[in-house]
């Protein structure tokens, strides 16, 4: 049989298979509990609805997390402890520096700038009319539709800046020399990391949509009244929206500008596509990523994937009262 | 109300320009990407796209581009691998997630608030951290039963769904606890089982939810590199695999990777469009206050 269409028919057949393994599991679950006497039923109702996810988020998320966090301190095929090695070898390596000073930039910049478009956008676009609204803001929603590796390729033929002599066909270079500058290979520009700020423009293109979409719901649904009893004491638009509007959305700016640094944190695809972390553009998603499949250094992989956690763990607390204060609204 | 009508008026035409501009700069790399996939390789390496914009019937316009990243790219074969990897990528997270979700809604037992903000804790590990253990288990496992889960897609599925749990639960139970409680304690009374109740009841009214979930998830699995690079890999190759060899392979045939990412992002255009009205009710329930 072709290939191809063995794969289409295993892909329909595993659909509906495991739709119906899934619908009767949970059937099971709760044909069993509902076996056992009233009393211990009432205690464990909610395991035949709890059990399935549970048992995935342990085995595939949490034992590998532990597991990750033990070979941090093991050697390159885990086989045997080195204690703080790894860390030490990391932390003395001038290359990892520049990796965690990439990382700090684009946890500073991404998330901030995204938001703030965000914002604008949505703004902008609560002012339109509806059916502006609707064309413009879906034109700017669509690159969330393009994955990391597309738009990498989109971004770096904007880029690109072909040897003297050449034809110029990068949009940037054009741009640039239009305005008097000289036309430069951008991405190995490193100086004041301008070529990691030109990786970070490729995931802000990607998520402003995202970022307007959510916020402008948010916009929404602020009372008309407060706008209107700010607006009869003699308040401007701009310090409406300040002092009004932002106030009111807070819960839901946070809860975006939270989605995409965890994101941030994860990006390894851009590096990947675009420069191959060289030229100081290395970050610390994409250095475990080399650790692991070039090297194959199991040990120090784990170590990098360990400081990225830490990095990330005080942004579990953030999450968590993020979550605690939208409940409260309640 | 004639005020605000003057309002609007004096409003729209700046707002909308500066807007108009505003999407028009946000748009240039996708139009420059649709440009490029449509003209000829030799023109559109000693010519800028943006000539094609000022002199559009004197190019050389053509579709090699899409013929080459289909049949010679092999972009079509990884269009459906793609998607024997998304869909149940999408359907199982989100049955699991939604039975889980409706417990910790409606139903009381110990420590709920904890498992809750554990949970939400969940939501940021990222996928990195779970790699390495979780291939060399399925390698072990495959040694021991002769099952083939690595290199194939089971592998994908199991990652994705797993990894998606957190943030659909999280969505989910923020929307369940917008539904009528009245109702299901109505439900109670007339004696119907709690199974009952999330089949009949809890699953058909959470659907703006589950749709917004469903885009989401549905964005992300097809977007995703890292786990069809690791888990499904060469032979079953998907989309971003290939667009990724593409480039690699051609270095500057920007046009075949350029073509192959226009017929990588139709399907999610698709989804998107169909599923729109639901996206923002769902997520935003409960979290826009």
């Amino acid at each position: 049989m072709d290939p191809l269409l063995s794969d289409v028919l295993f892909g329909i057949l595993a659909v509906i298979l495991g739709t119906v393994a899934t619908l009767a599991m949970y059937w099971l679950l709760n044909k069993l509990v509902q076996l056992l006497p009233p009393k211990i039923q009432d205690k464990v109702k909610s395991l035949g609805f709890l059990i399935p996810a549970a048992t995935l988020l342990f085995l595939v998320l949490l034992l590998p997390l532990l597991q990750t966090f033990v070979w941090s301190f093991m050697d390159d095929k885990v086989k045997s402890f080195v204690g703080l090695e790894n860390y030490i070898t990391l932390f003395t390596s001038p290359d990892f520096l520049s990796i965690l000073i990439n990382n700090f930039l684009w946890i500073l910049f991404v998330p901030a700038v995204t938001v703030s478009l965000g914002i604008l956008f949505a703004n902008l676009g609560n002012q339109v009319g509806p059916t502006r609204e609707k064309i413009l803001k879906s034109l700017i929603f669509m690159p969330m539709t393009i994955s990391f590796v597309s738009a990498s390729t989109i971004w770096g033929y904007l880029y690109t800046n072909p040897a003297p002599g050449r034809p110029k066909i990068g949009l940037l270079s054009a741009v640039v020399e239009f305005f008097g500058g000289t036309p430069q290979n951008w991405l190995q520009l490193d100086n004041g990391r301008l070529n990691t700020f030109l990786l970070m423009a490729v995931i802000v293109w990607l998520q402003v949509g995202y970022s307007m979409v959510i916020i402008s719901a948010g916009i929404k649904a602020v009372p008309e009244e407060t706008i209107e009893a700010a607006r009869i004491d003699g308040a401007n638009g701009v310090q409406v929206f300040f002092r009004i509007i932002v106030p009111q959305i807070s819960s839901t700016i946070m809860s975006v500008f939270v989605t995409v640094l965890i994101l941030v944190m994860k990006v390894f695809d851009i590096v990947l596509a675009m420069t191959g972390g060289n030229f100081n553009t290395n970050v610390l998603a994409f250095e475990y990523y080399k650790q692991f499949f070039v090297n194959s250094n199991l040990g120090p992989a784990s170590a990098v994937v360990t400081i990225l956690l830490i990095l990330i763990a005080p942004l579990m607390w953030l999450q968590i009262r993020t979550v605690r204060r939208q409940e409260s609204f309640r | 109300m004639k005020n605000t009508l003057n309002k609007l008026a004096k409003y729209k035409i700046g707002s909308t320009l500066l807007l108009v501009f505003l999407t028009a700069i946000w748009s240039i790399p996708t139009v420059g990407l649709l440009i490029t996939s449509f003209r000829r390789r030799d023109v559109a390496e000693v010519s800028p796209w943006w000539d094609a914009i000022f002199s559009p019937l004197n190019q050389a316009w053509s579709i090699d581009a899409f013929t080459n990243s289909l049949a010679g790219g092999g972009m079509f074969n990884a269009l459906v691998n793609t998607l024997v990897v998304t869909v149940p990528s999408v359907v199982l997270p989100l049955l699991i997630a939604a039975n889980a979700a409706f417990a910790f809604t409606f139903m009381e037992f110990k420590g709920r608030e904890i498992y809750f903000a554990a949970i939400v804790a969940l939501m940021i590990i990222p996928l990195q951290s779970a790699l390495i253990p979780v291939l060399r288990a399925m390698v072990a496992f495959q040694k021991a039963t002769h099952i083939q889960l690595t290199g194939n897609f089971p592998s994908a599925w199991i990652i994705h769904c797993s990894f998606a749990l957190p943030l659909a639960i999280y969505i989910l139970r923020n929307y369940m606890l917008s539904l009528p409680v009245s109702l299901i304690e109505a439900a109670r009374v007339d004696g119907a089982s709690w199974y009952q109740i999330f089949w009949r009841l809890v699953m058909p009214m959470s659907v703006p939810a589950l749709a917004s979930f469903a885009i989401f998830q549905f964005l992300w699995v097809w977007n995703d590199y890292l786990i069809a690079f690791i888990f499904v890999g060469e032979q079953k190759s998907v989309m971003t695999y290939r667009l990724l060899r593409l480039l690699g392979q051609y270095g500057d045939g920007w046009q075949d990777v350029a073509a192959g990412s226009f017929i990588s992002l139709i399907v999610p255009l698709i989804i998107f469009f169909s599923l729109q009205r639901y996206f923002v009710r769902g997520l935003t329930a409960g979290a826009v206050k």
